[in-house]
């Protein structure tokens, strides 16, 4: 049987903060001087400058050699446990290999030093990996159009949400049409972008096999309904078989259908959104696509809309003219900007890589791998002792992920989901999701193991959370005290969470490191109520 | 469906298939999809291209795409308009680059602490620069950040009117007004056009009892430098609303931090600090503000906060999650997911290379170039500069006396010499055609040489 991991230290460091490395004189970047002719040509621009505009003290920057930016930021790096470095299950995350080709096609100089500003003729390289890649995404979802624009899953759930207002505003239905409606186990962008764009939501709650019923929906729709904004499967990893029903009940009353496809990596190959009759849907190429995340960003959604929305489309979109590609910015009907330019474009091309690398074939060996991983974990997972499987009246097999409760062992041995999400990383394996908001299972750890990971990886993490089980029944107070051996030792939250004490920025925290000695207020409890 | 060799995909392959298959007691991964209805699936394959498993052909047809645009190695780059043309130190791509960074995600305390510690650091820099305790980290982009901070000043003052000065970039005006639809649309303050100065008049008509946030922007879209930060900023709060001001980060080295003047919000993109163009993909946004409770409260981001580690050291936890979207859901009055952190850890590296010497250097560079370069294209018969009298940063206004010239005209043929020229604002300018010119540092004596000589062949 595999074992866990024993003997790991992460990378300690103790590295100071960048400004405390601040030595005077020190340089670490020379900006260079001008020519004399610009000089001769300019003057003392600067003098223009009226005084009282200009800066009195230059600003509290730290002077750094450039030698020891470098190791400063590369010891932050290897306190950093990225995908590269260990296994991450993340749930809801989908966290899976980048491959390293991507980031060498992407450092180019005709695409980093490229501005969207250009002449559509000197950008004909990027405009057809975007038209392209459109028309992938179209097959891949059964959609007509989409955008790159929106620089992360929420912010393609905002654009979704956008949409459908436009929709019914130019239908002049906008007034009476008000209300949107998600589900508990849906992404938390779900319920809040269109809360943001100015609707009412409704939430459904799950009933006994952990999704809604449709009667919950019955109850919900009515001529006030907009639309129905959704994942399936949800954050649970459970399907919903009736989802086309779903997407039917919304339509009788005139709604349209969002499907957040962040959980859409179980699904490529295997079914479309819109051959469920989804109207709008979205992926997020930083998970399901192989993008990296980038330590919390460069994302990219990409938003895919039928036909009859596609002039909401916000503008540019590429176009192509025989063998000319362009953009069209002449959008009356377009909804506003969602970001700035053309998106993440370095995040589309990589994700455009992954599926030329892939093709049909390779996307559905994804999506079956994926499942046929978690399956494999969710078989081992839940024969440790304290682990249990919620709504077991539900025995459809899971797909992608798992929410899974640690509630025997907490009652057995009082350690908590959190406890023993910090001892994971005495492990050297990268902590689980807990859960989204609402907590509606309690102790609650959501695995999504992706596609990328060999039988030994699961093995490794299987092996590991049966380590910390097996301690919270024998040694509690290990996993009470975790972690042991993290790149920093145990941190005192309630401080950061604390107006009195918390500290945003280096200049902050020189005027209320003090504070941190003294009592702290009620208003410094932990968050999470699990 | 048969075994698929892929180096991405090792469970695939036909050995690890089948002991997966044998472990779960199936004979087929179909049963694993049971619950999907077989009217939901898809039947066949889907329509994409031949794929390109092996890595030197895939990176041979992407590259050959890629190979087809032409950027600043090409051209001269004389565009910014929220995106531009500066210097990338090397140090800043292999940071960003590293794979640790690259490839992390939601980490916490302990399993990111590095991650953590360099976001921290980002907070830390741009708060030294803006001068200002509380900074999010790494926003979508310069418009986001302000569109939030707009609405937050907004909630805090318990009114919904935006005020915003006439001649702000239209595409992040365009981005503004989608935003705030459901609470306001932006009323719009006269600037003139002669100085880029608001006009504090029509500011006063404009600040009514509704009005809960005021935008501006220094430098100005046209790259004029609002000397009347103190007054406006004093109007604002006289008349009971915040001030939100958006700036480029890059100019603080020499331009007074506008909280120093009285802003309460400030905003901008960090895509000058070390982050390429990348077709725009480089932009991401900062949100700063004072260290208060109610203003903290209205932030949509992470936060990172310092706190004590046993020991004597120094952590960092995510600071009052319950106050974002995913707390908040349905009630949620802003939104935030992925960003764009590791622009923002480039950024760090970026202040802690140039440091304050660094810095101003460079704020003094970039005016001393762009200086000589308006006077050069002024020089240019038929072209003139409307702000050459008054201080600018980077960016100038040129218009174009040539009857029936237009910008889209002059940058084609700018384009025939290799030059990418300004960005067209005639219908912000509305006195003819006009382009937004960009330089920075990048832009040495010869470049702004052909630059002049190229106009003057294309409109002579």
């Amino acid at each position: 049987m595999t074992a866990p991991r024993n003997g790991f230290h992460a990378a300690r460091w103790n590295e100071p903060l960048i400004q405390d490395l601040s030595e005077p004189g020190a340089r670490g970047l020379l900006p260079g001087a001008v020519e004399p002719a610009i000089r001769a040509g300019a003057g003392d621009a600067l003098a223009r400058v009226p005084a009282h505009v200009r800066r009195a003290a230059p600003p509290a920057l730290p002077e750094v050699t450039q030698h020891r930016v470098v190791r400063h930021f590369t010891r932050l790096a290897q306190m950093t446990m990225g995908f590269d470095v260990t296994t991450d299950m993340m749930g809801t995350c989908t966290m899976k290999y980048s491959p390293k080709v991507h980031e060498h096609i992407v450092r180019a100089a005709r695409l980093a030093d490229v501005h969207p500003g250009q002449d559509p003729e000197t950008l004909q390289g990027v405009l057809a990996i975007l038209y392209r890649f459109n028309r992938m995404m179209c097959a891949i979802a059964g959609m007509d159009e989409f955008t790159f624009q929106p620089a992360s899953g929420a912010q393609g759930i905002y654009t979704n949400a956008c949409l459908i207002r436009a929709y019914h505003a130019a239908r002049g239905e906008l007034g009476r049409r008000d209300e949107i409606i998600t589900t508990a186990f849906s992404h938390p962008a779900d319920a809040a972008t269109p809360h943001v764009a100015g609707f009412k939501v409704i939430t459904l709650m799950p009933g006994p096999q952990g999704y809604p019923e449709l009667a919950a929906l019955e109850a919900a729709v009515s001529p006030r309904t907009a639309g129905l904004m959704l994942t399936n499967p949800e954050d649970t990893g459970q399907y919903n078989p009736a989802i086309r029903a779903f997407v039917e009940r919304v339509h009788a009353v005139g709604g349209l259908c969002a499907y957040d496809q962040a959980n859409g990596n179980p699904l490529l190959g295997i079914a479309r959104a819109g051959d469920a009759g989804f109207d709008l849907c979205q992926f997020n190429l930083h998970k399901t696509f192989s993008a990296p995340h980038g330590a919390i960003g460069l994302g990219c959604a990409a938003v895919g809309v039928k036909e009859p929305l596609r002039r909401f489309l916000p503008r540019p979109v590429v176009t192509l003219d025989g063998t000319r590609y362009g953009l069209d910015d002449d959008r009356p009907d377009a909804i506003e900007r969602i970001r700035a330019f053309l998106g993440n474009v370095p995040t589309v091309v990589k994700a455009y890589a992954w599926v030329m690398s892939l093709g049909t074939e390779g996307l559905r060996a994804v999506a079956e791998t994926a499942v046929l991983n978690n399956n494999y974990l969710l078989a081992n997972i839940r024969r440790i002792k304290g682990v249990a499987i919620p709504w077991p009246e539900n025995t459809a097999p899971k797909l992608e992920q798992v929410r899974y409760s640690w509630e025997p062992l907490h009652n057995d041995t009082g350690v908590t989901t959190m406890e023993i999400e910090q001892r994971m990383v005495d492990y050297g394996v990268q902590h689980y999701m807990p859960s989204h908001v609402p907590v509606l299972v309690p102790q609650p750890f959501t695995i999504e193991p992706g596609e990328s990971l060999t039988i030994e990886e699961m093995d490794h993490m299987i092996a590991t959370l049966r380590a910390i089980a097996a301690e919270a029944y024998e040694e509690p107070e290990v996993v009470h005290h975790a972690p042991h051996h993290a790149s920093v030792a145990r941190v005192d939250d309630g401080i950061a969470n604390d107006p009195a004490t918390w500290a945003f920025t280096h200049r902050a925290l020189a005027k209320k490191r003090a504070a941190w000695s003294k009592p702290r207020s009620a208003a410094a409890k932990r968050h999470a109520g699990y | 469906m048969a075994a698929f060799e892929h180096p991405y995909v090792p469970n695939a392959s036909a050995g690890p298939r089948r002991r997966l298959l044998d472990a779960l007691g199936i004979a087929d991964v179909e049963a694993l999809y049971a619950a999907i209805p077989a009217d939901l699936r898809v039947k066949g394959v889907l329509d994409l291209p031949a794929p390109l498993p092996a890595e030197q052909d895939l990176r041979r047809h992407v590259a050959e795409l890629i190979e087809q645009n032409r950027g600043a190695g090409d051209l001269l780059i004389f565009r910014g308009a929220g995106c531009w043309p500066h210097h990338v130190p090397a140090l800043c791509d292999e940071i960003t680059g590293r794979g640790e960074f690259l490839t992390a995600y939601a980490g916490g305390t302990y399993s990111d602490h590095g991650k953590n510690q360099a976001v921290f650091e980002f907070q830390s820099l741009i708060g030294a620069l803006v001068g200002l305790d509380v900074v999010t980290p790494p926003t979508y982009d310069a418009a986001g950040a302000a569109n939030s901070a707009l609405r937050a000043a907004c909630r805090v003052t318990g009114r919904s009117g935006i005020v915003v000065p006439a001649l702000m970039n239209p595409d992040r005006l365009e981005q503004m007004r989608g935003f705030v639809r459901p609470t306001a649309q932006p009323r719009a303050v006269r600037q003139d056009p002669a100085t880029g100065q608001l006009d504090l008049a029509d500011l006063e008509a404009k600040l009514g009892p509704d009005v809960g946030a005021v935008f501006l922007e220094q430098p100005g879209f046209l790259g004029t430098i609002e000397t009347q930060g103190a007054a406006i900023a004093e109007r604002v709060h006289a008349a009971g609303a915040m001030l939100v001001v958006g700036v480029d980060p890059l100019s603080l080295g020499v331009l007074a931090a506008p909280s120093d003047w009285g802003a309460d919000f400030v905003t901008g993109d960090i895509q000058p600090l070390g982050i390429h163009m990348h077709a725009g993909g480089g932009c991401a946004g900062f949100i700063a503000t004072r260290d208060e409770a109610r203003l903290v409260a209205e932030l949509p981001t992470t936060l990172i906060s310092a706190a004590p580690a046993e020991g004597g050291g120094v952590g960092f936890a995510w600071s009052t999650p319950e106050r974002t979207s995913y707390d908040t859901r349905h009630e949620a009055t802003d939104y935030y997911g992925t960003t764009q952190w590791l622009w923002g850890i480039g950024a760090a590296v970026y202040l802690s290379l140039l440091g304050p010497k660094g810095l101003a250097e460079l704020g003094e560079v970039i005016m001393q170039r762009s200086l000589y370069a308006a006077r050069a294209v002024a020089r240019v018969p038929g072209v003139r500069v409307p702000h050459l009298d008054r201080p600018f940063f980077k960016e100038f206004v040129v218009t174009f006396d040539k009857p029936g010239a237009t910008v889209t005209a002059i940058n084609r043929a700018l384009l025939a010499h290799g030059i990418v020229g300004g960005h067209d604002v005639s219908r912000l300018w509305s006195g003819g055609p006009a382009m937004l010119m960009c330089v920075t540092e990048t832009h040495d004596r010869a470049a702004i040489d052909r630059l002049a000589a190229a106009l003057a062949e294309v409109l002579s």
